[in-house]
């Protein structure tokens, strides 16, 4: 059927910031949908409100609204754009849900927008338990037995009937809680009895247990014609009982017969056929009891997912794209297979290698997390590899997580509970001993029969230890397929161990195709990693490239996207033309997100308008710079220097951009300088001085720039000695730091010492480096771009929280609220004489601090910085595409870039949390960075942007009711105005008792409310019965209070916006008046940009 | 679940008629193996793959990696026991893990004499035979001089010309009678009908997964050799006649398309595979060898009248030849979207049809169900 003339305009909702469990994935997806439609001439309007995506680059839908994914503004500009239809299902869980809540507002009916992709009744049917399960039942598909309960006797018959382990899950309650499983009758009075009070209407679901079945998934496309094909089978390496996201998958699914995977196949049409996803993709689960085959449906989502990302880069299939062209009445058959070109996408992609996903987690930076792997997503990221095998494709993706691994061990990091394993005589000796000692092996099969991040690791220290696949399946119910190609893996290790370098050509070509890295090899055989490499060039052995084709080599493939192996057959071919390798950011972790991709995509962009051929290396499937259709070659390969150098190799580019992808890529630049290759853009010796203690502390004397005090230290008494010197507070963190990883701010020495003994382990290696803590101090982050000769400053933004606030978590505004004009000026100045100085072809981005009028500088990154999106869309110049033009040799004068630009309008760049995933953990902000994600909030004024800010971070302000407040001593005097400000905005206004008798002294009205120790009813019963619309409470500054800690933390569980800083608060009350007075509206980004930047500020 | 130990490597050689040669290690069975090397593009199947009689003469190279992974049951044959000369794949599993498994790859092809070599690029090879067309080989774990295995290789038999069926048919007539495996029916809806049919197969290397569907889809069922008479034939009165799928080329199998010719008209006819070739044949068509066959379960064939799309098993190398088939007779039901092949027809004037895929898959999806219930309507209609 040829597409609908119909509709003209389609609006696609994005799926907003960065979150546990919605990441880049979506821009992918919505970027292709965007590109697919406007490609077959329809008029796209997009909504998303986070700006370091690609699909809101304004050349990507026609008009742009980075506006709050929320039902008031998706109405607004329905009214305002009329669209015909809207495609709600490439913007992930957010996109799905605000298209349900408008559908049922009657938004869509009211304008007359048809929604494409999924209707309303579809999605419904998948993610109500309820309809979901009536609809399996109709079809005749197997479902966890399950039933109400609303008295514990009930729960007790439905648990006879069902038989133990069985789940209780009550309804309604926030966020899973008092769900639990239940192996006998005393556990399930206990659970039935929380669950039934947890519960707000008392009705608890008793539900089969499949905790530790095998875990499939399916990936299918259905179109108006009812043609059915599966894209890809995914098998969790992890079991039942962790959420998908946080499991290692693997594709194709492997310990299926033909006729279990057909049973499963037909299941998946039965269910998108039942469901009514009549154009698109849906990710289906299943689980299959490993001893009797019983197969159940776990739950489908009517619309592209995480899973149907690393599908799509999987096999080669773009799923995203072609359910665009499937919403808008294209059938399968008449959509080209992008790799083959002559066959047609109505079929079904078969693989010829393996593709392991591995979930990367941030548990770090939670003090106090359950780090447990459960039903609920916890990682905030995730690597894909290719190999020919399971066992390859593990270890290349182990030395993908960025977690300094270089495979499944044995690279000096291994550490089985207290003991590490640093040389390989210890690890050799650990080895040898291990089988005999006391204890181990209980104490290895109590640790891995719980799933945590390691997990993976200490399946090979239990088959070190001696324990048998039998017993290591018993204890993690991971399937015994995969237990022996680990035992695969570490028998070959041993034979490493044991023959040496000299071992034989054979040997090390197997060691090779197991997925052993160089550093593995150099770490067995006590040699560096150049002399491995040497002696593998030698024998002979060297990475092949082969294909991800979509057919496994039946049919010619035109998309040169590439996996390394160890084989016969190398196919690429390398072309004559001028080439540049652009390295991706990996793994996204907090600290290292999808802006970097955004920075590296807008590169391949700009090269590819120079005429030069582009080639990409990234390892995160959820990414644009992953899509075979960005870069003109993809190699899906990890970041190590190993990888690149082979690739480099191969391909010989001109040089490689380094400074787009974040610290994963700038890590190897000095290594990759040394091995000659050229880096394009910003020299690797001015990364180092900007990295170096000694010689930044030179480069900032030259220009005149103030430095916080600071002083580094290698044990704790030089520790205590240099902070007496600087005087507290002082800024503590390890040297190599990304994204603030354990940096503190410390008030005094008791304080210190435990940080030092307990935080870092100060070694010869890792000093621990001690700043002045400038308090009450403003933060300003400056981009500049650079072609060595010419220096502009694309924004000049100023922090809404003050210093020591890591840069990530801080709201920001462009350009500045409240600086003077000559700071301005004297930053811009400073900073150009810091790109003059390191020579900056390129980014760069400066972090200062000004404390009464005097400027200190904080930090130079002579790379692109988290910002340069945010900064590229307020000022409505790709500052990413530009500077790759400039490392391609382009002046900023040819790029017509050589004045600052002001935009009239106020951008601000708001975090995103994870809190409510890691209940109990406090939310105040601090050094060390935890946000995830990001939004942007524009508006012509700063309380109106705030306000779309907060709204668009998940936070939105209330315009009345009820405000607590209680914050720290020093900031009392401060909080007056803000109270009265609410105060007259007509909020009534709580306080425990101090801060209340404070602002009732100061003429403020204040309710008296308990403290959690004081008696009930106290705030926490306040916040509970949603009777708290706001919280103001800053922290007061020595460690982590309880029971301020308590307060901020139900807060986030109860949803209720949690205000912890003094400026915050301030720009939140003007935000609120903003938006209480006038009606807010919405403009796109390509209104924005046309003609409303000045070059004054 | 079994936990076998790591196999004690063999070395082995693969040959190929043009002179290339790869080294890796045997498995299965030790000795030297002959046979057209073809590849299967399968995810999952590879018991029905090598059971499979239409592999006589061929030696199967499996493009997934990893194969093994769920050991051999007695459920998923095809025949009594495998039909593939030799067996080509990346890498053996050192485990089985399945609970219907029954015996290890390794341990069936061992009992069963059949020579495989593991630790090939497998790919490269797949490249070679779709860039170069399919290609005579031999596997050896005993001639270990590359040059003289290849010579071997290039004195060893055609497969074009060739008449494989007399190598796997059916000695005797036999009736069959199974149902389908319990808990994978399918379609779910249709238990066993009533068998209130009767249809006679000619065996050119019938899988039994025809059988059991025949016998699903409502048709008491008689296997008959392919060399059985056309009177003999009618002489069981059947409803329909079903001609099977088999190895080989099928323009030297001229028994067979002799005794088609006489039935057609005679009695409602459906053919799958060789059977449709036979009958293109029989119509007056001309087949031709394709340069690498089709061998997977995931080619998209069009069927004319619906213009739905089915998602097919497929293994064959030769192929209906669309323009040598009379106009006026012959209607084209189905085409294949990769590449345009005649995948279906039928007969305008008389109750004949065939397609040149597998529909009753086993290994492959279940989309073309549909045409046993076409089959039955057929014969409904006629009887």
């Amino acid at each position: 059927m040829p597409k609908r003339e119909d509709i003209k305009k389609i609006l696609i909702i994005g799926s907003g910031p960065i979150i546990i469990g919605q990441a880049c994935e979506f821009d992918y997806s919505g970027t292709q949908a965007c590109k697919a439609l406007k490609e077959e001439g329809y008029e796209v309007i997009l909504i998303n409100s986070n700006p370091a995506t690609i699909m809101t680059d304004p050349e990507m839908a026609d008009r742009t609204y980075i506006e709050p994914i929320s039902v008031d503004f998706l109405e607004k500009i329905i009214e305002k754009e009329k669209p015909d239809a809207c495609l709600p299902t490439m913007g992930g869980q957010t996109g799905l849900n605000v298209a349900v809540e408008a559908y049922e507002k009657g938004v869509f009916t009211k304008h007359g927008v048809e929604l494409i992709g999924a209707r309303y009744e579809a999605i419904k049917k998948a993610e109500n338990r309820q309809l979901f399960k009536k609809a399996m039942e109709k079809i005749g598909l197997d479902l966890p037995r399950s039933g109400f309960a609303h008295t514990v006797e009930e729960a007790f018959k439905l648990a006879g009937e069902i038989g133990y382990p069985i789940v209780v899950r009550p309804s309604f309650t926030l966020g899973g809680s008092g769900s639990g499983i239940c192996f006998n009758r005393d556990e399930l009075e206990y659970r039935a009895r929380l669950g039934l009070e947890y519960s707000t209407i008392h009705e608890i679901l008793i539900e089969e247990s499949v905790l530790g079945w095998k875990e499939f998934e399916l990936e299918v496309m259905r179109d108006i014609k009812d043609n059915y094909i599966v894209i890809c089978s995914i098998e969790n390496f992890d079991p039942m009982g962790i959420h998908t996201g946080d499991s290692i998958t693997v594709a194709p699914a492997q310990t299926l017969t033909d006729k279990e995977y057909q049973r499963m196949r037909d299941a998946g049409r039965k269910v998108i056929s039942e469901i009514g996803v009549e154009t698109g993709g849906s990710n289906i689960q299943f689980a299959i009891h490993p001893e009797t085959g019983r197969m159940v449906v776990i739950e489908m989502n009517p619309r592209v997912s995480r899973s149907s990302a690393l599908a799509s880069k999987a096999t080669g299939f773009p799923i995203a794209k072609f359910a665009a062209k499937l919403a808008v009445g294209y059938t399968l058959d008449e959509i080209p297979n992008d790799i083959t070109k002559y066959t047609p996408a109505s079929f079904e992609p078969t693989i010829d290698y393996c593709v392991v996903k591995i979930p990367r987690f941030a548990f770090e930076k939670f003090e106090g997390v359950d780090d447990t792997l459960t039903t609920q997503m916890k990682s905030v990221g995730e690597v894909m590899s290719i190999g020919r095998t399971f066992k390859e494709a593990i270890q290349k993706g182990l030395r993908s997580l960025e977690i300094k691994r270089f495979g499944l061990g044995g690279d000096g990091k291994d550490k089985v509970f207290e003991e590490t394993l640093e040389t390989k005589e210890k690890l050799v000796e650990w080895i040898r001993s291990s089988p005999s000692r006391v204890g181990l092996r209980e104490k290895i099969i109590h640790y891995i029969t719980v799933p945590k991040q390691d997990r993976l690791f200490y399946i090979k220290y239990a088959y070190y230890a001696g324990l048998l696949t039998e017993e290591i399946y018993r204890a993690t119910k991971i399937d015994p397929w995969f237990l022996e190609q680990i035992k695969q893996i570490v028998d070959l290790e041993k034979e490493l161990l044991k023959k040496g370098a000299e071992g034989g050509r054979e040997l090390l070509k197997k060691a090779k195709q197991y997925g052993f890295s160089d550093r593995q090899l150099a770490f067995y055989w006590e040699i560096k990693e150049n002399q491995v490499r040497a002696l593998r060039k030698k024998r002979g052995i060297e990475a092949v490239f082969k294909l991800v084709d979509t057919c496994a080599a039946e049919f010619r493939a035109y998309t040169p996207y590439f996996y390394s192996t160890y084989e016969d057959e190398d196919e690429t071919i390398p072309s004559q033309k001028k080439k540049v390798m652009i390295l991706g950011g990996g793994p996204n972790r907090i600290g290292q997100g999808i802006e970097f991709d955004y920075c590296c995509v807008q590169a391949v962009f700009a090269l590819k308008e120079l005429g030069y051929e582009t080639i990409m290396v990234n390892s995160n499937p959820e990414t644009v710079s992953t899509d075979y259709d960005t870069a003109d070659k993809l190699f899906f390969e990890p970041l190590t220097l190993e990888d690149v150098l082979n690739i480099y190799e191969r391909e010989k580019p001109i040089g490689v951009i380094i400074q787009l992808g974040g610290q994963t890529p700038l890590n190897l630049a000095k290594r990759l300088e040394r091995e000659g290759i050229p880096i394009l853009g910003t020299s690797a010796e001015s990364i180092d001085v900007a990295e170096d203690r000694e010689k930044f502390k030179l480069l900032l004397q030259k220009i005149g720039l103030n430095q916080p005090k600071n002083g580094i230290a290698f044990n704790l008494d030089e520790a205590t000695g240099v902070a007496r010197t600087i005087g507290y507070p002082v800024v503590t963190r390890p040297s190599y730091v990304l994204g603030g990883r354990a940096m503190e701010i410390v008030y005094d020495e008791s304080f210190l010492r435990k940080y030092i003994s307990q935080a870092v382990e100060a070694s010869e290696e890792h000093p621990v480096l001690i700043d002045q803590f400038l308090e009450d101090a403003m933060e300003i982050d400056v981009d500049l771009i650079g072609d060595g000769k010419t220096f502009v400053v694309g924004g000049v933004l100023e922090h809404i929280e003050e210093a020591g606030i890591h840069s990530g978590d801080s709201a920001m505004v462009l350009p500045p609220f409240s600086l003077k004009k000559e700071l301005v000026d004297e930053l811009i100045l400073k900073t150009k004489q810091l790109a003059q100085e390191l020579e900056v072809v390129g980014l760069m981005n400066v972090q200062y601090a000004i404390q009464k009028g005097v400027i200190y500088c904080l930090e130079v990154n002579p790379r692109a910085s988290r910002t340069i999106p945010f900064v590229s869309k307020a000022i409505g110049i790709p500052l990413a595409r530009l500077a790759a033009k400039a490392m391609a040799g382009k002046s900023l004068k040819e790029l017509g870039f050589i004045q600052e630009r002001w935009p009239r309008h106020v951008s601000i760049k708001e975090s995103v949390f994870p809190f409510i995933k890691f209940p109990g953990v406090d939310i105040i902000l601090s050094p060390e960075m935890r946000s995830t994600g990001e939004v942007m909030g524009i508006d012509e004024e700063l309380g109106r942007a705030f306000y779309k800010a907060q709204e668009a971070a998940w936070s939105k302000l209330p315009l009345g009711g009820k405000v607590f407040i209680s914050v720290k001593e020093e900031d009392k005097p401060k909080v007056i105005p803000i109270a009265q400000k609410l105060s007259e905005l007509g909020f009534l206004l709580v306080a425990t008792k101090g801060t209340a008798e404070f602002l009732r002294r100061s003429g403020v009205k204040t309710e008296i409310v308990l403290k959690l120790a004081e008696g009930r009813p106290n705030i926490s019963d306040l916040i509970r019965n949603n009777k708290i619309q706001l919280v103001i409470n800053t922290p007061s500054g020595k460690g982590p209070m309880l029971d301020e800690a308590k307060i901020r933390s139900l807060a986030v569980s109860f949803n209720v916006p949690c205000i912890t800083t003094i400026n915050a608060a301030r720009v939140a009350a003007s935000g609120i008046e903003s938006a209480t007075k006038g009606n807010l509206e919405v403009k796109t980004i390509q209104d924005y940009h046309r003609g409303l930047c000045t070059t004054k500020l | 679940m079994g936990f076998s130990k790591g196999l004690a490597p063999v070395k082995a050689l693969l040959a190929l008629e043009d002179g290339s040669v790869l080294e890796g290690e045997g498995f299965g069975s030790e000795g030297e193996t002959y046979g057209e090397l073809v590849f299967n593009t399968s995810l999952s199947g590879y018991q029905e793959i090598l059971t499979d009689p239409s592999y006589k003469g061929q030696i199967v190279i499996m493009t997934n990696p990893h194969i093994g992974n769920y050991g051999v049951n007695a459920d998923d044959e095809e025949a009594q026991h495998p039909w593939v000369e030799g067996f080509v794949v990346r890498e053996l599993s050192p485990v089985v893990s399945n609970f219907r498994s029954d015996m290890s790859l390794d341990q069936y092809l061992k009992k069963h004499k059949i020579v495989g070599i593991q630790g090939v690029d497998t790919r490269k090879l797949t490249k070679h035979l779709r860039d170069h067309g399919a290609k005579r080989a031999a596997i050896s774990t005993v001639e270990l001089d590359s040059k003289r295995l290849v010579k071997k290789v290039k004195d060893s038999p055609e497969m074009a010309g060739a008449d494989w069926v007399k190598a796997v048919t059916c000695k005797e007539p036999y009736d069959f009678d199974e149902t389908l495996l319990h808990g994978y029916e399918w379609p779910e809806k249709l238990g066993p009908k009533p068998k209130q049919y009767f249809a006679v197969c000619i065996d050119g290397g019938i899988k039994k997964m025809i059988l059991r569907k025949l016998n699903q889809h409502g048709f008491r069922v008689k296997v008959v050799p392919a060399h059985t008479k056309a009177e003999e034939i009618l002489s069981y009165k059947p409803d329909g006649v079903f001609l099977s799928n088999g190895p080989g080329d099928p323009a030297a199998v001229t028994y067979l398309i002799d005794t088609t010719r006489k039935l057609i008209g005679k009695v409602p006819i459906f053919g799958i595979c060789l059977g449709h070739q036979i009958l293109g044949l029989a119509l007056g068509g001309k087949t031709y060898k394709l340069k690498f066959g089709h061998r997977g379960g995931n080619h998209p064939v069009m069927d004319l009248f619906t213009k739905k799309i089915e998602v097919t098993s497929q293994n064959h190398g030769f192929a209906v030849d669309i323009e040598s088939l009379p106009k006026n007779e012959i209607e084209l039901t189905h085409i294949n979207l990769n590449d345009k092949t005649l995948e279906g027809m039928r007969h305008k004037n008389h109750p004949v049809f065939s397609v040149q895929y597998h529909p009753e898959n086993s290994p492959g999806p279940h989309d073309s169900d549909y045409l046993f219930e076409r089959f039955y309507a057929m014969v409904s209609h006629h009887a």
